[in-house]
């Protein structure tokens, strides 16, 4: 009572206003008039005021037969037991009573609201009640006890294991109500994740027989709970696991979206280990459920759809047949119809392109810009994806650039280039593109169409003029179109000498002296020497055939779509991105230093999400693009290209296919210089200056000097960049610099840690 | 798992919360209203789930709420979202809308709920049937109290013992709506049947029900010869009473029904249908001044049939006014707060053809002629279009009606058997079958 007083003393009652009233309330001798006040106080704590001080009076009234009000009164000591923790002992009594009452709402009541109060005081007096709460005899008060014990855990590790709650609870998996059951395995699953240490939950032939008894029976949550954990279940065997897709298959049929997704999730485990012919059936029987959750609540349907397209990329096929289920409804909201052309573009096949396509055009008139512009784009993956259904589509682009919507032009104009990439024959299209060029207002046009110039320098007439244009801007350009106008000029000069000398010395002069972005300046300097040597040697580098891409459309790399398969219905599997890069600190007892290594790295991913998907880009964009390009090319050169590969750090470069295009230009014959050329890009960044200083010295010497010298003085730059690598962070903090020999490797651990 | 759940006004304020697990700050719910109009203005496409600092905000948007889940594990996202979804359909159920003014009238119900729904962040029981039995608004005195009903933790979760009618009867409902695509040349894109077999239960005890339908897997694997048509179901969807795995076995459909309504059963069919209403539409503008659409509309299902409370929905420009409207049947009403005229047909008969014509003034000059004149309508928002750019879709013709009597896939009950081991008594099932019209669209086709 002294810890009572002293409270009272400290809040020294405030003689009117509410909480003087509700104060008169909570002690009237009336008990309606008590309870009429409690519920005010509640009132008051749900619109966020905060009657804390109120404390001792609501605790008084704890001691009660009317259920409503004894449950209020718990709800106001789970909000506001941290505020008052010595006050709580106060309460003890009538839980571990409740506990023990004869109704087993009460008892139950009271487990729960024990393990709320997150206070140390209130954990020491809760060991007996949950002991006899998990025996207890309710399944209803078993099932509450069950979730206790996690709650317990979460508080007090060592407390819950001393007393053998965990033995307990792996008991109780045998249980003969499903429910307890599967609170059980709930509650087990959590510490199992928190404490792996702990074993808490560790599958054994016999519990799995009792699990998948249970899961026939029990609530549809329960079944999710059931069918996650059997997801994680490692078979013994071949025949265990048919045992499992058999037993698990039928849950396909259940009316709730995230059961079938769960079981989705079971039979795409364990059908690993099955023989082909079974696995393809399970496919097949997948497919039909799959559908039916694009008929559920939209937000349901984004993790359904998010989902498929995972599962899409680890099978192509399993949803060919239903491409018209994707089709977007005219009041689908946003982010399920960009979700649904993904997967279209995915599913999309040389049967069913037609179709898409005039689906992609009718959407490409809509009015929602972000929709628009990814349908024109799925136009443009479609025609890279399917050559049978190209021209169709590039004459659908032809039609939607005539609506002059400015966006949609400029979108246009961007998979055009990409399509040109792969089908060098649709030049035919390039003077209509031509007309749009005072449109583009978006740095990403604006590049496309000067690297589709550039690239066509020969065949356009007036290619000169429109390079003049740009290069008059080039300083007020962004660096994507200023890297793009640099190659594109000299590209022109390479192919009509005649009467472009000034121009390419102009944007040269620009791009070296007038400019400070280190990438633009040692493009140039490159150019700047190529064409101050043999002109032949220059043109076969910058001219040469590059390799046709294959695909535009973005896929994960495979290690993380194994993973992200392993995490279906998850939010990993809806953000598309390992668990560790989104979850913030857990408790992790095995190892405290790799504990804290994981954490900062977590936090390092979380403060920088950018460098993040930099990494991912670089290591997408390395997988399509530029080991196509690069590797084929340079027989010795391969590891050069791919450490520059990896080591650039701006998305843009990887994202824009353009600009590996308009690389210095790869050499049909492998040639030792070329990788030494690699090597200097690679120089250490930390001495760019030296580095350039030493590069602008060449030119001036590059009369006198044969190229095969020129070659040897970067070769030694090499090495001793090799000597000094910078550390990891800085490498992507100079991202857009050229990287060190080792930043292939650096990304390469970062992409690991993520 | 959930942290912890919110139910937020449209301005992201909190109404009533309940913090589950106590790992999280509640003030991290500050910053999601923050959140949401950021990535709002980076792009129209916000998910339902994203991540911040940490922490994973998951929510759904019902009448003027938003109800908002936060946690910080990689949480099963589909299990939230749809609990979420659960919570707005046994709260319907308790104060017959979920809105603002339900949570502050009845926040103590509430948080009973929300105790019994979910503790420490995963779901518990949320079948509002059995919370009604034990959750009321009436207070409890000692002698009285409630006490969980036994199908809470039971096997059989959906019933309770004990139920007890003078007449033990059962009514089926088939129903399958119709989805249509329709292009605005008439070819049908998409189309699909989603049907329902939804019952109405008042039988005693613990009855075991059988039901037999004309399926055409159950014919093959029973080697059954068929008599008629038997139906081929893609995918079917049950209530949590029906034996799943015996279904798989023989595709029996056997279960204990709860009391009351419910829905048995959904399915889905892929086939190729024909629109029962065929709607074909010409638009004509008159010099961006006036425009003319003129709508025949034909029943292409049998004589002997009649489609109830047609409706035609036809979406006009924003701006239109001066409507003048001419048909052979029905009536035509403009509705400018829809910005779409719709005609209404009472009764109409199978093979039976009508026509409507209606004409509407437009005060402004419109956004066509700068896309070089008939410019398929997206951004100008001219021809259908809501209006504004930027806001709303292209919008098609929309079609309502019902046909009784009548199922397009041709589904049929062949049995509902009833026992009750126990009490044995005779019962009468009802059936009856019914089409409606779900989503079907008609793309309104360019004007001329």
């Amino acid at each position: 009572m002294s810890a009572m007083n002293r409270i009272r003393g400290a809040f020294a009652p405030p003689r009117k206003g509410e909480t003087f009233e509700l104060r008169a309330g909570l002690v009237s001798q009336y008990a309606y008039e008590r309870k009429e006040a409690i519920q005010k106080t509640i009132m008051a704590m749900t619109l966020g005021k905060d009657v804390s001080a109120l404390f001792p009076d609501v605790l008084k009234n704890i001691a009660t037969s009317d259920l409503d009000q004894k449950k209020l009164v718990y709800l106001y000591l789970m909000n506001y037991a941290k505020s008052h923790p010595d006050l709580c002992i106060l309460a003890v009594n009538t839980f571990v009573q409740d506990s023990e009452d004869p109704n087993p709402l009460i008892r139950a009541l009271a487990i729960r609201t024990m393990g709320c109060i997150r206070v140390d005081k209130m954990i020491d007096y809760m060991e007996e009640p949950l002991r006899k709460t998990l025996r207890d005899e309710s399944p209803y008060v078993r099932k509450t006890a069950a979730i206790c014990v996690a709650k317990l855990f979460d508080l007090n590790p060592t407390m819950c294991i001393e007393n053998g709650f965990l033995e307990t609870l792996q008991e109780m998996i045998g249980d003969p109500n499903p429910m307890v059951v599967a609170n059980s395995v709930q509650a087990l699953s959590e510490i199992h994740e928190t404490a792996p240490e702990t074993r808490a939950l560790v599958l054994t032939p016999a519990t799995l027989k009792k699990l998948l008894m249970a899961l026939n029976e029990c609530t549809e949550w329960g079944r999710v709970t059931i069918l996650t954990t059997l997801a994680e279940y490692t078979a013994q065997d071949v025949k265990e696991s048919e045992h499992i897709c058999e037993r698990v298959a039928p849950q396909f049929q259940h009316v709730n979206p995230s059961v079938v997704l769960a079981a989705v999730k079971v039979v795409f485990t364990h059908m690993k280990a099955l023989a082909p012919k079974t696995v393809s059936a399970y496919l097949k029987k997948m497919a039909p459920p799959l559908v039916t959750l694009i008929a559920s609540a939209p937000e349901v349907q984004y993790v359904a759809l998010r989902n498929i397209d995972l599962l899409l990329q680890a099978n192509p096929d399993i949803l060919s047949k239903e491409l018209r289920v994707f089709f977007c409804k005219y009041n689908d909201p946003p982010y399920v119809k960009l979700q649904k052309l993904e997967i279209m573009v995915r599913i999309a096949n040389d049967k069913n392109f037609d179709q898409l396509l005039s689906e992609l055009k009718e959407y490409a008139l809509e009015v929602d810009m972000d929709f628009v512009r990814r349908a024109v784009k799925a136009i443009g993956q479609v025609a890279i994806k399917i050559e049978a259904a190209s021209e169709k589509c590039v004459n659908a682009l032809l039609d939607l650039i005539s609506t002059k919507v400015n966006y949609v032009v400029q979108e246009v104009i961007v998979v055009i280039k990409d399509i040109l990439r792969k089908y060098p024959g649709y030049e035919g299209v390039i003077p209509t593109l031509c007309k749009y060029i005072d449109e583009l207002d978006e740095p990403n046009a604006r590049g496309a169409l000067i690297w589709i110039v550039g690239e066509y320098a020969e065949k356009i007439n007036n290619a000169d003029e429109i390079l003049e244009g740009f290069v008059e801007g080039f300083l007020e350009e962004f660096t994507q179109t200023q890297l793009q106008i640099l190659t594109a000029v000299v590209k022109l000069f390479l192919k009509k000498p005649s009467n472009t000398q000034g121009l390419v010395q102009k944007v040269l002069q620009q791009a070296t002296a007038d400019n400070d972005n280190p990438d633009i300046r040692d493009r140039a300097y490159i150019y700047w020497r190529l064409l101050s040597g043999d002109l032949d040697v220059a043109k076969s580098i910058i001219l040469s055939q590059k390799p046709a891409i294959t695909t535009t459309v973005t896929s994960l790399p495979p290690v993380l779509l194994e993973q992200l398969l392993s995490e279906l219905s998850t939010l990993a599997s809806v953000y598309h991105k390992p668990p560790e890069s989104f979850v913030g600190k857990g408790r992790f007892g095995a190892d405290e230093i790799q504990r804290a290594a994981i954490q900062e790295q977590r936090q390092n991913a979380a403060e920088n999400p950018i460098a993040a998907s930099v990494a991912a880009a670089a290591k997408g964009g390395q997988q399509n693009n530029i080991e196509n390009l690069l590797d084929i090319d340079f027989d010795g050169g391969a590891p050069a290209s791919a450490e520059h590969g990896g080591g650039v750090g701006t998305p843009d470069r990887f994202a824009s296919p353009a600009t590996v295009g308009g690389l210095p230009g790869a050499p049909p014959q492998p040639s030792g210089g070329m990788a030494d050329i690699m090597g200097l890009f690679d120089a250490p960044p930390p001495m760019p200056a030296g580095g350039a200083a030493a590069a602008a010295a060449v030119p001036a010497n590059a009369g006198g000097m044969g190229m095969g010298d020129m070659m040897n003085t970067f070769a030694g730059m090499d090495i001793s960049g090799n000597s000094a690598p910078p550390p990891p962070g800085q490498q992507l903090g100079h991202a857009p610099s050229p990287a060190p020999p080792k930043s292939g490797g650096g990304s390469e651990d970062l992409l690991g840690l993520f | 798992m959930a942290s912890a759940i919110f139910f937020l006004d449209l301005k992201g304020k909190t109404l009533l919360a309940r913090n589950y697990r106590g790992d999280i700050p509640m003030s991290a719910v500050e910053k999601f209203p923050i959140l949401l109009s950021e990535a709002e203005e980076e792009s129209s496409a916000v998910p339902p789930c994203f991540s911040h600092e940490g922490i994973n905000y998951l929510y759904i948007r019902h009448n003027n709420l938003y109800l908002l889940a936060l946690t910080k594990r990689n949480t099963n996202a589909a299990e939230i979202l749809l609990f979420l979804h659960k919570i707005v359909e046994v709260f319907t159920e308790y104060f017959k809308a979920l809105e603002e003014e339900s949570i502050r009238d009845n926040f103590v119900i509430i948080y009973e709920l929300l105790d019994e729904m979910m503790d420490f962040g995963y779901p518990q029981t949320t079948e509002s049937k059995i919370l009604q039995e034990y959750i009321t608004q009436e207070s409890h005195k000692l002698e009285i109290q409630a006490r969980p009903p036994i199908a809470v933790t039971n096997a059989v979760s959906w019933r309770s013992e004990g139920i007890r009618y003078r007449k033990n009867e059962v009514f089926l409902d088939v129903i399958e709506s119709l989805n249509l695509l329709v292009s605005a040349n008439g070819n049908v894109l998409r189309s699909e049947i989603l049907g329902a077999i939804k019952m109405k239960c008042y039988l005693s005890g613990m009855p075991e029900l059988r039901l037999g339908l004309n399926d055409k897997v159950m014919f093959e694997t029973t080697g059954r010869t068929t008599r008629g048509k038997a139906i081929e179901m893609e995918d079917v969807k049950f209530h949590q009473c029906v034996r799943l795995s015996r279904f798989e076995n023989d595709r029996t459909i056997s279960f204990i029904p709860p009391d009351g309504e419910f829905e048995l059963m959904s399915y889905r069919l892929n086939t190729q249908v024909k629109p029962l209403i065929w709607v074909e539409c010409v638009v004509e503008s008159h010099s961006g001044s006036r425009i003319e659409y003129m709508l025949k509309a034909r029943a292409q299902f049998k004589r002997r049939s009649t489609a109830n409370n047609v409706e035609i929905i036809v979406p006009v420009p924003d701006d239109a006014d001066t409507p003048r409207f001419r048909t052979n049947v029905g009536s035509v009403h403009y509705a400018p707060e829809k910005s779409a005229i719709v005609w209404k047909i009472k009764q109409f008969g199978g093979g039976k053809e009508f026509l409507m014509r209606a004409e509407l003034g437009l005060p402004s000059v419109r956004g066509d002629d700068e896309h070089g004149g008939g410019m398929t309508g997206g951004f100008g928002g001219s021809m259908g279009g809501v209006g504004a750019p930027g806001k709303g879709a292209k919008r098609p013709i929309q079609v309502k009606f019902e046909i009784p009597y009548f199922t397009t896939s041709g589904i049929q009950v062949r049995y509902l058997k009833i026992t009750e081991p126990k009490l044995q008594y005779p019962s009468l099932p009802w059936v009856r079958y019914i089409t409606q019209s779900g989503d079907i669209a008609v793309r309104l086709p360019d004007a001329v």
